[in-house]
């Protein structure tokens, strides 16, 4: 053992033992009177309020998505920032804006390799599992306000796909299907929809991100629908940059951001 | 000491359990060699934080936070009865001033029965935002690969040391 | 919640930890690190987070493994510890 790790072991025991100690005052795992739960006497925790109102807010009865997209809507919108911000930094550390220098070859090769028998039943099955997977991620993206799911969760299994075409075959394959080009644009254009729906309430002089104003523009049965119908949309944005984003980081660490012959 | 365990076991094993993730995370991150390991160390100790944040929003015997508005009338029913007096009786004001209770969630369920859906959506996006800045460390770990052709901390740290590097 | 079940998942998970952090080879590493995240998963379902456990099952055992996978390909597949 060398003695950095003697020393780390030290450091990592007497700050386990300082926590462990610190979690003897805690209340009980599962206790639905906890001050998380529900409060202190005298200020009602937020979360009470989620559950016994929200509904009758926003008509949304995934209180998850209702939450996420409705009262934390501004932290939403900058997570998915970071997410996008991640992605840039990722292009600049690999090189990758411009396609690395050289420009890429368009080599027209077929989705599985004839001839290679391992790959015809990998590529085979993945051709025929693809659209299943992408059919579902568009339905967990589009449901998400009655069962699990939402933005975040169908734009990862959406990019999840992607990546199974350029596992499956090469990633040519998949970036003839998605091209540098067009993810580093609908990127962009999924926060664009997330922030134009908050400027768009801006407009109708309201509060950023205040969906109840949108009746009008939504033409919909009251303002809770109106905040229903803006959530889907604002789901919709979330699942753009999330799904550009997360395939355009595998493209480029498979390929050490050449986008050419990846894994 | 065993007074101390015996009180603090039950109530408290899952809360004990992430301590010990976080501390394995902890010193992988401080005592491994290899990036990659670091990196798998950085996320053990990113989930044991998250595992703690959604233990605090659990509560024992409730459902998951989505409501069923159409149908499942016995449920709602149940709803009702099983908040405590002084709370049904609110909430039975509460439906007749709203007039309609064809559905669950106008009928303001008691709280109790549902878990807490805050520490949850908090999670979710830390959950992706972790998987992006997973991406960006391991394309650093890639240009580092390129640059001293090794991913060995104390190898790094020789060639950095001895001016090897030619920039 | 089922304090039995929680029990048997959190050790699972602990062992798996070790082992992730143990193994010499970085592709085993990679893919007991994507277990792990489907044990993550278990568990958050289980505590009644079904939107946390569905981010984690697309997220943790999906994507983050791949991740970890393409980079092992492109860089060294041998660890010193």
């Amino acid at each position: 053992m060398r003695l950095s790790q003697i020393f780390a072991t030290i450091a990592v025991v007497i700050t386990g033992c300082i926590l462990l100690y610190g979690v003897s005052d805690f209340p009980g795992f599962g206790d639905p009177h906890s001050p998380a739960n529900a409060g202190v006497p005298g200020s009602e925790s937020v979360s009470q309020y989620f559950i016994t109102e929200s509904y009758g807010d926003t008509k949304v009865p995934n209180l998850v998505t209702s939450v996420l997209a409705d009262y934390r809507g501004y932290d939403t919108m900058f997570e998915t920032v970071v997410i996008f911000a991640a992605g840039m930094a990722i292009f600049a550390i690999l090189g990758a804006v411009g396609g690395g220098g050289q420009p890429r070859e368009q080599s027209e090769e077929p989705f599985f390799v004839n001839g290679d028998h391992s790959r015809i039943i990998v590529g085979t099955t993945c051709r025929l599992l693809v659209p299943v997977i992408q059919l579902f991620a568009l339905y967990v993206i589009g449901h998400g306000h009655y069962s699990p799911g939402g933005g975040f969760q169908g734009g990862v299994i959406l990019a999840a796909s992607f990546i199974i075409i350029a596992l499956s075959s090469n990633l040519n394959a998949a970036l003839r299907r998605l091209s540098e080009a067009n993810y580093l644009r609908i990127a962009c254009i999924g926060i664009l929809i997330y922030a134009g729906f908050g400027v768009l309430c801006q407009v109708l002089e309201g509060n950023f991100l205040d969906y109840g104003l949108l009746q009008p523009v939504l033409l919909t049965d009251g303002p809770e629908m109106a905040r229903s119908h803006s959530m889907l949309g604002v789901e919709i944005g979330v699942a753009f940059t999330v799904t550009a984003i997360m395939f355009a980081i595998y493209a480029n660490l498979s390929s050490r951001g050449t986008l050419r012959d990846g894994l | 000491m065993a007074e101390f365990f015996q009180q603090s076991f039950h109530a408290h094993f899952n809360f004990w359990i992430y301590v010990i993730l976080m501390m394995i995370g902890l010193w992988a991150l401080i005592a491994k060699n290899n990036l990659i390991k670091k990196l798998i160390g950085m996320s053990i100790f990113q989930t044991a934080i998250i595992l703690f944040y959604v233990s605090l929003g659990v509560k024992a015997g409730a459902t998951i936070p989505i409501l069923d508005p159409y149908g499942n009338k016995e449920q709602a029913a149940a709803y009702a009865e099983e908040s405590d007096p002084a709370k049904g009786k609110n909430e039975k004001k509460g439906t007749e001033e709203k007039g309609d209770s064809s559905y669950v969630g106008k009928k303001s369920p008691n709280p109790d029965i549902m878990a807490n859906p805050l520490p949850h959506v908090l999670m979710l996006t830390a959950i992706v935002v972790g998987v992006a800045t997973l991406g960006v460390a391991l394309s650093i770990a890639q240009m580092i690969f390129k640059e001293f052709g090794s991913l060995e901390e104390d190898e790094i740290l020789e060639i950095v040391k001895g001016g090897n590097v030619d920039d | 919640m089922i304090f039995a079940f929680d029990i048997v998942i959190l050790v699972f998970l602990v062992i798996a930890a070790i082992i992730a952090l143990s193994v010499k080879d970085l592709l085993s590493a990679s893919m007991i690190f994507g277990i792990y995240g489907f044990l993550i998963c278990l568990l958050w379902a289980e505590m009644g987070a079904v939107d946390v456990a569905f981010t984690e099952a697309a997220v943790g055992a999906g994507i983050s493994a791949v991740l970890m996978i393409a980079t092992v390909f492109n860089t060294k597949r041998k660890s010193s510890d």
